[in-house]
């Protein structure tokens, strides 16, 4: 192993305790546009697949790559616009809107 | 504030030393040139942002600014991968750019509340699938150019875990999402002896996965595993139920998040190793909540094919006779009560009656009642799904109560309404050693002074459990679809 390998499991290790210490104080509340947001921050395989798209490493590498992109892409635009929509229905009851509006995402 | 500093700290210290180590003069560690420290720059002010975004989703009020700061570290991160001087030609990245934006707009702006267990799982599918994509791009890559000198061990252990656990996360969330919506069925699939033969072809998975390491160019051997992963992510989620489906969506979550993180260690890149250390945090957590909120551990969820057990239901409701109560009566129950509490179960997912329950608490509230929703973790089929939906139909999420913030008030609740939720407020729970749900943790609803419960009609619930509570002399039922139930009790209460 190398240098850089080590301080990959350091950022690693560190990451994952960042990542236990900040979700264990999401209310339940919040769960499901959790779930959301990380499922659109896990889009950032789009880095990977970015490079391997794009590197002309062979026909295959830069098929396999282009559907990554893809996938990841989805992954990211979808992601951020549902836990964004998700979340701007989380509203309190004294800053509700004046007229309530009505079944239209329920009712599909 | 100060936690929050020390929080961003952490990784960005991680990274900052990251960034010096490759400073100094070393054989292999030259100084990071201008294009590409701005790329590793990029990729640090993501992590930071991804962390913030996160980190804001512990405040409701905050939330939604905090994710916009997240996509802002996502955009970061696409410019900064833009900029890498390996790339070569554009054309494929922005064709597969624009289609997957295309894709995915609608998926994020359109599909309704209602199907977002099975949006969730569809798009862990999309994750994994990338991942595993890419670990095979840059295996396939790896063998190609670097001749006889082999892949590095460490490398090949990250291709390796980043190809099978994505490749068992992308079938595994598929029939996940099967049987969210419901084209596979809901009810376990058990076959004999498939423990036993789920055991070995995860050996045999792992077997290969070792070999790899050591043997790196033994292509076919990589191929097997690849075949293993989908095979298992098939057979992993075929034996649960979907009332178990809360645990197997988050764990999905935490494996699209870990092989993320293994791509990180397989191309040089903190920020992937970052951001899929905090999904597989995430999705890892949620797990142990839901199986918590379940009483069952780990194992048990994965290998126990709840749903088959049934038998062992220790009472059975003969001689027992619930009463069932017309709309009207219940509405002028509701109509003068002055603490009421709703429980949402699957069922008001199921008849997508949420906006009939607010309507019908809007008019309590009217009268001088108070209400509010007591929601159990495992309500529905995924962390949180019932405040989604509520929040959804206008509910205050302020009035949205969590298990342990509501339990002690119920013995001074006039009117508790259950609506299409079962298991989570079957006493058998509390009361009886033999059943199946022994020791989970319910809503206290059977000390209310009176209950009123929505149900199509006397069937168990997932579990396949009888349920005391639809026995108890407080509870009257309500038999019908919750939504064509709540219109009737909306207008009975409007007339009175």
């Amino acid at each position: 192993m190398t240098v850089t390998q080590i301080i990959q499991l350091y950022v690693f290790i560190l990451a994952g305790f960042v990542g236990y210490l900040v979700i264990t104080k999401v209310p339940p509340l919040l769960h499901t546009p959790l779930m959301a947001a990380t499922n659109a921050i896990s889009g950032i395989s789009l880095v990977g697949s970015i490079v391997l798209a794009g590197g002309q490493y062979g026909t295959v590498a830069t098929v396999l790559g282009f559907i990554a992109v893809v996938c990841a892409m989805t992954n990211v635009v979808g992601g951020f616009i549902i836990t964004d929509r998700m979340l701007s229905m989380f509203k309190r009851a004294d800053s509700k809107p004046t007229a309530p509006q009505d079944t239209t995402g329920g009712a599909s | 504030m100060s936690l929050l500093l020390f929080l961003a700290g952490l990784p960005t210290a991680a990274a900052a030393a990251y960034l010096l180590m490759s400073s100094p003069t070393g054989a292999s560690m030259d100084a990071l040139g201008g294009r590409e420290l701005m790329v590793q720059l990029t990729y640090l002010a993501s992590s930071v942002l991804f962390i913030l975004g996160l980190r804001s989703l512990t405040k409701p009020d905050q939330a939604r600014r905090g994710m916009q700061l997240a996509a802002l570290g996502m955009a970061f991160a696409i410019v900064g991968t833009l900029l890498n001087s390996g790339i070569l030609t554009y054309s494929w990245i922005i064709g597969g750019l624009i289609l997957g934006a295309v894709l995915g707009y609608p998926l994020g702006k359109f599909v309704p509340m209602t199907a977002m267990p099975q949006r969730i799982a569809f798009s862990h599918m999309f994750g994994a699938l990338a991942a595993t994509l890419v670990g095979v791009g840059e295996y396939y890559h790896s063998i190609q150019i670097e001749g006889a000198a082999g892949i590095e061990r460490f490398k090949m252990a990250a291709i390796g875990f980043e190809v099978l656990f994505g490749s068992l996360t992308v079938t595994g969330s598929f029939m996940a999402f099967g049987k969210l919506q419901e084209f596979i069925t809901g009810r376990p699939i058990t076959f004999k002896g498939q423990n036993f033969f789920n055991l070995l072809l995860f050996t045999a998975a792992i077997g290969c996965f070792v070999w790899m390491i050591f043997n790196p160019f033994d292509v076919r051997v990589f191929y097997v595993m690849l075949a293993a992963g989908f095979a298992i992510g098939v057979l992993m989620v075929l034996p649960i139920g979907g009332a178990d489906m809360p645990v197997v969506v988050s764990l999905l979550n935490s494996y699209a998040g870990l092989a993320a993180s293994a791509t990180g260690f397989a191309i040089d890149n903190n920020v992937l190793i970052i951001a899929g250390a905090l999904d597989g945090a995430s999705g890892f957590i949620l797990s142990i909540i839901m199986s918590k909120a379940m009483n069952r551990s780990f194992g048990n969820v994965l290998f126990g094919a709840f749903g088959s057990v049934v038998t062992s239901s220790g009472k059975t409701s003969e001689g027992l006779v619930a009463k069932s109560i017309s709309a009207e009566d219940a509405a002028v129950q509701l109509a003068y009560a002055g603490r009421v509490v709703f429980v949402p179960g699957y069922g008001m997912a199921v008849a997508q009656a949420q906006h009939q329950v607010r309507e019908l608490a809007e008019l309590i509230e009217k009268n001088g009642g108070e209400v509010k929703y007591a929601i159990h973790p495992v309500a529905g089929r995924m962390p949180g799904h019932m405040n989604v939906l509520l929040a959804e139909a206008n509910v205050p999420y302020d009035k949205m109560y969590d298990m342990e913030e509501i339990n002690d008030s119920f013995h001074e609740t006039d009117v508790v309404v259950v609506i299409g939720a079962n298991d989570v407020v079957n006493p058998a729970a509390k009361t009886d050693k033999s059943s199946p749900i022994y020791g989970m943790p319910i809503l206290n609803v059977s000390e209310a002074r009176n209950i009123i419960v929505l149900k199509r009609g006397m069937n168990p619930g997932f579990a396949g459990i009888e349920n005391e509570l639809f026995f108890d002399e407080k509870t009257n039922m309500l038999f019908g679809d919750a939504k064509t139930s709540l219109t009737k009790l909306v207008s009975e209460v409007k007339s009175l």
